[in-house]
Order: structure tokens, then C-alpha cells, then sequence
């Protein structure tokens, strides 16, 4: 029998991406694996323990900086969610207007401009605020980190948006409803799954900035993530791996979560 | 020239097997239009497709001029294809898609150039050569895709179902545009469809297929008059089938008595023992008749005018099931029938087939 | 101002006014601060100058007052650029078969290993630099296998070099590129591919002359996805480079840090603004330009 003639085969692309999904996850796994190392070391194996996340756990300096995390994280997603929500009402579904495309430009220019140059911006401008009015709370950080939550925020509402059903809302006023009624029964409902995932993305996002949070950040403002950049200088032991795992666990569990939520169907 | 012997083709494995070709053979001869006929499903496309090399026999062998085939590649294939979808390439001119062949070829640009020109001028698209094939209509992308295919100048041009996206009247046109491209190039085609009249209208010789096998091959006349088996007689046209009685044979001419207690004469090859067999007889290859004259009766149940010929629907007495007849709507017809009618139908000398079931 | 229009700006604000206050609106400040004077301590001095912009590039001699190129930062650019676009070069050498593999797939395992690729991009970009520094420091993975292989004596230096930057920004940048030419790729249409085949091309011809061309809008938004965070990265070079290999990012933020240069920190940053917004204008031409061929 002849060997069959495969339209799609080229030669040596399935080795090359076989290599590739290998390598996204290999040093991902080293980097669990060692975070279970007894030993301080995070190449040599010497027996499961658990002891860097008891070390990490009480750590104040890490609870600290947990606790920093998620605060910023939740308020930043709350208000950016809220935000985008009303923004994508306000551009979705409307004929065209003018002004609609700097509105777009405005709320995608996070993911265009390099977060090294928000960053200094925002340190520029926040230091002047600072010295204005003498306030150094984690406003500031909410604030940055709600701005480029918003893109991520709105894209999944966008999205819920548009495919939806027009008639359900028409045939809701249509049965006396009030348009913040309508909206508070019917598009609401409906849009749920955007919204919430919209969230998830935008807290995840916050939770793993570095960057802007190490430039607009105060002194003792460390954050999770910036604490643990702030430790590259020092001997590495698996204490790192440990915060890495429990925080790669948070964003694979939510950006999974995210994944099947947006795919489901009314 | 194109040798098929003995192929299967079995795709999947285990209990999801699927037997899409079952020891086909056939032989394709020099400057031939070959068409395979069937319904879909039958293998017609995956015996096409074997040929050109995208599938490869799970058993047995093709040959082209006495080379096997087997473990060629596409590319090294003296073949071409019109592929159903045209598969024209969108980031290419219409010229650049008739020349892609002979550049893959590495001939000389000049040549290529000469060849294109020829080829576009043959299936009539000379002017449109600079065009995006996103700008050109159906019909043109049709002409394109032959263009492309025919330019290599191929020993076998394979044709998958080209004409099926084509409306009505551009079918017509094509088909005989097709014919004069085979007749003027020479080179073997081989046409796979579905449609039994494009299949007569064109070919030289037919395969009729069914469930991955064979049923009949022959020139157009004789699949159409003298269906193997009662597969071929169905699908190809209209057919009524009897059961009959065969009595005696000489030669072709078989004897056969009807359930109406008379005998009539049909056409048989092959076993001529007597028994149980069944009659084929084409709608115009018998008329109505009063009803003591006819080798059948029944009552005319619908009358059917289709321009031009008008359809005669006969609730048969001695069996269930209706015999359809057809009639030409000439000036000096006979008599006008109306629904309700007692009719007889009278069978000409050797009007129908036996078949053995 | 009609109903519709006062009611659109009501739900706007919001946004807007966030999106100015701690996105937009500082760039504007920026532009201001990359014309004044640097203070002493840090912050500027409200003294128009353009020195800042003068220093982007060129140099005034501290003892002979002669003119020249600035050589530290001329550097820098080249290697971030270099770097970027050499980024850019294997993220697709790896990338397009990747994306090719999962685009042959069945249709229902496709959206599977899609996951696999995106999950490592949304998760911690700081975490998956820190693996990769695991894996190639001095004492790490690769070197320990090696030197107990015997292939080695001594641990192989590749933290803290070009090379590791570019193995580190392909790793988190990758998915940039897979996912534009897969959107391409899913849609192609491989009958074509038989059609390339039956008119005598071979595998590379296939790939060369039908599969790519027809990819290409996605390779050309890939390489931009990944080219433009690589020019201005900053966690991965600090982490990778340990402050010998600096890109634009590191040295902006020197110029804030140790520095104290506020004024050329802006001049530099609102340089690679320009970059990014150039390779962005270029990335949509081509698109434009692909459309408008195809219709």
C-alpha cells in the first residue's frame, strides 16, 4: 500500500510546534516543581516540602503586599468594569457619530502606547498631585490601574453587546417598560456573562502589572508583584517560586474561567 | 492510458470503516471524454482524486501509460484538475493563475507568457488576463480555472463536477464548450458529475457508479438503452419496472409473459433462463392504446403538459405502482386523454430490458 | 444638545474622564517636561530648554566642548531595536509552524491548543521572566543538566546577554504572533493548497507562493504585536539583562532613578512613542493596502 499523499503536511512544522507548546511550559513547570523543593535551591531537587510557602505565608512583608494586591486589583476592576460598561453602551449599537473614533482611540490607547511611557507619565503628573495636595494614599494606583483595566474591560461587553438581540429590548419598551427598566431586566441579564468577564480579565490584568505600579507607586506601596522584582537582587530561593505559583494558579484559574464564560451562549 | 485495477479505497479503520471504492477497474483509453456517473457517495470523486494523487488505494493499483502511480506525489503527476470549487488563487491575476503551472514548471518566462496568451485565447478570456479573479463572474473563473489546468498541457484532465455552481443556461454553453476544448487539445478527460444528462450529452464513454463499486461502463447509447441492472435503468432517465415472466430466448430477444396475461418481446443479455425477472421500459419507448389493445391497463390518473411533451400517469390493474409514458406534443398527436380514462398500454417490438434482479 | 447626545456624554464620562486623568492627559505633560530644565534633585526647573531633546542623540564634550554622537544612548536604541526585530524574526521562525500545526488540526482540538498558548499569556508576564532566568542563570536548570552531562566543565554565562533577552522576550511575547496568523490561517482555504500541488509545486513552493501570501495580513500584525511591547519592554530586560544589557525602557527609567534627568526621560520617552506610533502607521498601511488588493 502506498504511503497517502497529506495535503497539509509540511515538513518539520508539527516538530517545531510540538517544541513550542514543550518549551511555554516547560520553565513554567520547573518553576512549580521547585517551589515543593526542601531545599533552598532551585535547580537542585532535595525532597518535597512545603516549607517556602509556610516561609512565604508568613512573611509580613508578602502578606503586606498580598493584601495591597487585591485591594488595587478590586477597586481597580470594580470602577474600570463600571466604566466600560456604560462606555460600551454608549458606542455599541449607535449610528455613526462624530467624536466616535477618538472615543475608540481614548479607550484602546493602553494597549497602543508602551506602558514604560504611561508609567513616566503618570509618575510625572501623580508627584505633581502629590506635592499639591500631600495625599499619598493607593487612590493613585487604583486610579492608573483602573485606566488600563478599561480596554480589557470593555472589549468582552462590546462584544455581548453586539450579539445581541435588538428585539428583546424593543419588544420590552414596547410592554411599558421605562428605558432604565428595560435595561435593568432585560439588557442587563443578558449581559451578565460579558460583565463579569470583562472583571475577571481586568482584575487579573491589575493583579499582574508591574511597570506602572513600580513608577506611580509610593514608598512602602510594594505590591505583589513589585516586591518580587525588588527581590531579583538578592539570592533567589524557591520563597519566590512559591508567590509565583499561588499567583500563576489565581490567573489560570480566572483566565480559564474567563475563556468558558465568553463562550457561552445566552 | 489510465489503467484502474482492482481498487479499494477504505477510509477510517475499525467499526467506523467506510468502503467508499470496492475493487474497481476500468480502463481509460487515449483522447477519450470519460465520465464517472453517480449519485453522491458513490466514489466517483475518490477514484478522481486517486488519479490525481490526493487519496491513494488502500488495495490495488492505477497505472498512466503503464507507470504505476502509486507513492507519486501530486506534483509529479502528468494530471491536472478543475477542481468543483475552481480553487482559483485570490492573490493572483487571472494570467498569473493560468501560468502558475508552467512557473512551477521553471519554464521560461517568455514561453510561459506565449503559453497564457494561448490558453486565454482558447476559453475565450483574453481581455479580462489582468483581472483579480475576485472581479470576474462565475462563468469567467470557470474558464479561468480550465485555462489553468489545460496549460501544462496534461496527459489526463480530471474534472470534478466544474459546471454544478454554473446556472442553467451557462451549463448548456459549457458543456459544449467543453466537448470543443477536448475535441481541439486532444488530451484524455475524465468528468465526474452527478447528472445523468450532462453525463450524455457529453461523454464518450460512462462509468456509472453506485455505493463504491461499478454498475455499468459504455457509450452513452448503450447505458441509456441497455441499463446493466436496475440501479443503471433508474438513474439514468425515467424508467418503468415490471414483473414479468421470461419464457423463452434467441439471441437478445427475449419472450416474456406480463402479469396481464400478455406476452411481449423485450431486450436481455446475458443468463436467458426461464423465471422471474423484472421489465425496464422508458416513458417514450411506449404509447397509450385502447384499452383491449394494450399489453397493459389502468386508469390515467394525471396528465401532465411540459411544453414539449405532455406526461401520462397510468394506475396499472395487475400491479401496484404507476407506469409513466411520455408523448410528444406534435400537431398530428393523437387522441386528447383526460384524467379518469381507461387506458391500455401497448409496448413497441423489443421496447423494454430485462433485467435480472 | 439633544437626548441622545446628553445621555451618550453622561455615560461616557466615566471613562473618559479616567482614561484622561491616568492615561492621555500626562502624555501632554510629558511633551511639557521633555522642554524644561532638570533639577538638582530630581523634578525640572520651569526653564524652557531643548537640551533634553538635543541630548536624545548628541553630546557636548563636558571638557572641550566638542560635539558628538551620544554614543551610550545611540547604543541603546540600536540594541533595542535589534533586538526587537530579531524578536520579532524567531517569534515567527517558531510561531508560523505553530500556528500552521493547530490550524490543521480537527476543528474541535483547535480551540484546545489555542488555550494552551493563551494561558501562559495571561498569566504573569514578571513570573514567566522569572522562570526563564530560572532555567538559564549560572546554578540553573540548563547548566546543572549540563555540567552533570559532562558537556561542560564550567556553567555556560547566558544570563545577563543579548542572548537571553531574545530568548526570554520570544517566550513572553509569543502568542503575539500566534494569534493573528492563526485568525489568518483558520480561514484559509486548503483546497487551494491541493490546487498548488496538482499544477507541479512542491511543499516549499506551496508554502512560499499560495500559503503565505495569503497569511501574510497576519504575519505583518504578529510581528507589529510583537515588535512594539519588545521596544519598550522593561521588566524582562531589567530581569534578563540585570542592568548590563539596558533597552529604551531601562534607560528612561535611569534617567528618572539614578539620574535625575526628568527632561530628557520625557525627550527619550516620547521618542519611542514616536517609534511605536511609526511601526503602528506602517502595519496599518500594509493592512489597508491587503484589503484593497483583495477587495
Amino acid at each position: 500500500m502506498a504511503r497517502p499523499f497529506e495535503v497539509t503536511r509540511q515538513p518539520g512544522f508539527s516538530a517545531i510546534a510540538i517544541a513550542c507548546f514543550v518549551l511555554l511550559y516547560l520553565p513554567i513547570v520547573l518553576l512549580v516543581i521547585y517551589s515543593f523543593n526542601a531545599g533552598e535551591s532551585i535547580s537542585q531537587w532535595e525532597g518535597f516540602s512545603l516549607r517556602w510557602y509556610a516561609s512565604a505565608w508568613e512573611n509580613e512583608q508578602i502578606q503586606a503586599a498580598t493584601i495591597r494586591s487585591v485591594v488595587i486589583a478590586t477597586g481597580a476592576s470594580l470602577i474600570a468594569t463600571s466604566a466600560a460598561v456604560l462606555a460600551a453602551l454608549a458606542t455599541t449599537r449607535t449610528a455613526p457619530w462624530r467624536g466616535r473614533t477618538i472615543v475608540f482611540a481614548l479607550v484602546n490607547q493602553p494597549l497602543m502606547v508602551p506602558e514604560i511611557v504611561t508609567a513616566v507619565a503618570l509618575l510625572i503628573f501623580f508627584s505633581m498631585i502629590k506635592v499639591a495636595t500631600g495625599y499619598t494614599g493607593l487612590w493613585y494606583l487604583i486610579l492608573a490601574h483602573a485606566a488600563f483595566c478599561i480596554p480589557f474591560a470593555y472589549m468582552p461587553v462590546r462584544a455581548r453587546l453586539q450579539g445581541m438581540d435588538l428585539s428583546l429590548e424593543q419588544a420590552g419598551a414596547d410592554l411599558y417598560g421605562t428605558p432604565v427598566k428595560v435595561f435593568r431586566h432585560i439588557t442587563l441579564p443578558q449581559l451578565w456573562p460579558g460583565i463579569l468577564a470583562g472583571a475577571m480579565l481586568a482584575f487579573v490584568i491589575s493583579l499582574d502589572d508591574v511597570v506602572i505600579t513600580e513608577f506611580v507607586k509610593s514608598a512602602g506601596q510594594d505590591t505583589l508583584p513589585t516586591y518580587m522584582l525588588g527581590q531579583i537582587r538578592r539570592t533567589i530561593t524557591p520563597e519566590i517560586n512559591a508567590i509565583s505559583t499561588a499567583l500563576l494558579a489565581v490567573s489560570i484559574l480566572l483566565v480559564t474561567a474567563f475563556f468558558f464564560i465568553s463562550r457561552t451562549r445566552k | 492510458m489510465i489503467d484502474i485495477r482492482e481498487v479499494t479505497k477504505v477510509f477510517g479503520a475499525g467499526s467506523d470503516a467506510f468502503r467508499a471504492l470496492d475493487r474497481v477497474s476500468v480502463t481509460i483509453r487515449q483522447n477519450e471524454f470519460f465520465t464517472l456517473l453517480g449519485p453522491s457517495g458513490c466514489g466517483k470523486t475518490t477514484l478522481l482524486r486517486m488519479i490525481a494523487g490526493f487519496e491513494g488505494p488502500t488495495e490495488g493499483t492505477i497505472l498512466l501509460d503503464g507507470d504505476d502511480l502509486a507513492g507519486k506525489p501530486p506534483y509529479e503527476r502528468p494530471v491536472n484538475t478543475v477542481f468543483q470549487s475552481y480553487a482559483l488563487f485570490p492573490h493572483m491575476s487571472v494570467a498569473e493563475n493560468v501560468g502558475f503551472g508552467l512557473r512551477m514548471l521553471g519554464r521560461p518566462k517568455d514561453e510561459i507568457a506565449a503559453t497564457v496568451r494561448e490558453m486565454l485565447a482558447l476559453v475565450r478570456m483574453s481581455e479580462l488576463a489582468e483581472r483579480q479573479t475576485a472581479q470576474i463572474s462565475g462563468g469567467q473563473q470557470q474558464r479561468v480555472a480550465l485555462a489553468r489546468a489545460l496549460a501544462p498541457r496534461p496527459k489526463v484532465l480530471l474534472l470534478d463536477e466544474p459546471l454544478s455552481a454554473l446556472d442553467f443556461k451557462l451549463r448548456k454553453e459549457m458543456q459544449l464548450e467543453l466537448k470543443r476544448l477536448q475535441n481541439e487539445t486532444g488530451i484524455t478527460f475524465v468528468f465526474v458529475t452527478h447528472d445523468q444528462e450532462e453525463a450524455l450529452t457529453m461523454s464518450d464513454r460512462i462509468a456509472v457508479m453506485n455505493a463504491g463499486r461499478i454498475r455499468q461502463i459504455g457509450v452513452p447509447r448503450e447505458i441509456y438503452d441497455h441499463p446493466a441492472d436496475r440501479f443503471v435503468a433508474d438513474f439514468i432517465g425515467d424508467t418503468n419496472f415490471l414483473s414479468a415472466e421470461l419464457t423463452a430466448r434467441t439471441g437478445d430477444t427475449a419472450t416474456l409473459r406480463l402479469p396481464s396475461g400478455r406476452t411481449v418481446e423485450a431486450r436481455a443479455q446475458g443468463d436467458g433462463t426461464p423465471g422471474k425477472v423484472t421489465l425496464a421500459v422508458r416513458p417514450e419507448h411506449a404509447e397509450l392504446a385502447p384499452p383491449e389493445e394494450g399489453a397493459l391497463t389502468g386508469t390515467l390518473t394525471e396528465v401532465v403538459y411540459s411544453g414539449t411533451d405532455t406526461h401520462y400517469h397510468v394506475a396499472l390493474d395487475q400491479e401496484a405502482g404507476l407506469f409513466v409514458l411520455r408523448r410528444q406534443n406534435r400537431p398530428d398527436a393523437g387522441p386528447a386523454h383526460q384524467r379518469g380514462d381507461r387506458v391500455g398500454i401497448r409496448l413497441g417490438a423489443v421496447a423494454g430490458q430485462v433485467l435480472r434482479d | 444638545m439633544d437626548a441622545t447626545t446628553r445621555s451618550r456624554a453622561l455615560l461616557l464620562a466615566p471613562a473618559l474622564f479616567i482614561l484622561t486623568v491616568a492615561a492621555s492627559g500626562p502624555l501632554l505633560i510629558v511633551f511639557v517636561y521633555s522642554f524644561l530644565t532638570p533639577g538638582d534633585y530630581g523634578g525640572v526647573v520651569w526653564d524652557f530648554s531643548t537640551q533634553a531633546w538635543f541630548n536624545v542623540i548628541a553630546e557636548r564634550d563636558f571638557f572641550t566642548e566638542e560635539l558628538g554622537w551620544a554614543d551610550a544612548h545611540l547604543a541603546v536604541f540600536w540594541r533595542s531595536i535589534k533586538l526587537s526585530l530579531l524578536t520579532a524574526l524567531l517569534s515567527f521562525l517558531v510561531g508560523f509552524p505553530t500556528a500552521y500545526f493547530i490550524a490543521t488540526r480537527p476543528r474541535r482540538s483547535r480551540d484546545m491548543w489555542m488555550l494552551l498558548i493563551m494561558i501562559p499569556f495571561w498569566t504573569n508576564l514578571l513570573i514567566r521572566t522569572f522562570a526563564i532566568m530560572e532555567l538559564i542563570r549560572n546554578e540553573g536548570t540548563i547548566n546543572t543538566v549540563l555540567i552533570a552531562m559532562g558537556l561542560v566543565t564550567a556553567p555556560v554565562q547566558m544570563l545577563y546577554t543579548e542572548f537571553s533577552l531574545l530568548v526570554g522576550m520570544t517566550y513572553v511575547y509569543l502568542p503575539l504572533m500566534i494569534l493573528p496568523i492563526y485568525a489568518s490561517m483558520e480561514r484559509f482555504d486548503f483546497r487551494l493548497v491541493e490546487a498548488g500541488y496538482d499544477l507541479y509545486a512542491s511543499r516549499w513552493q506551496v508554502l512560499r507562493r499560495i500559503i503565505f501570501p495569503l497569511v501574510k495580513p497576519g504575519v505583518i500584525a504578529g510581528s507589529i504585536l510583537v515588535f512594539v511591547p519588545c521596544l519598550g519592554a522593561y521588566v524582562t530586560p531589567r530581569v534578563l539583562g540585570g542592568g548590563k544589557q539596558i533597552m529604551l525602557g531601562n534607560l528612561i527609567e535611569l534617567q528618572f532613578g539614578q539620574l535625575r534627568n526628568w527632561p530628557l526621560g520625557a525627550a527619550l520617552s516620547l521618542t519611542l512613542l514616536v517609534i511605536v506610533m511609526v511601526a503602528l502607521l506602517i502595519y496599518v498601511r500594509a493592512a489597508g493596502g491587503e484589503e484593497a488588493r483583495h477587495g
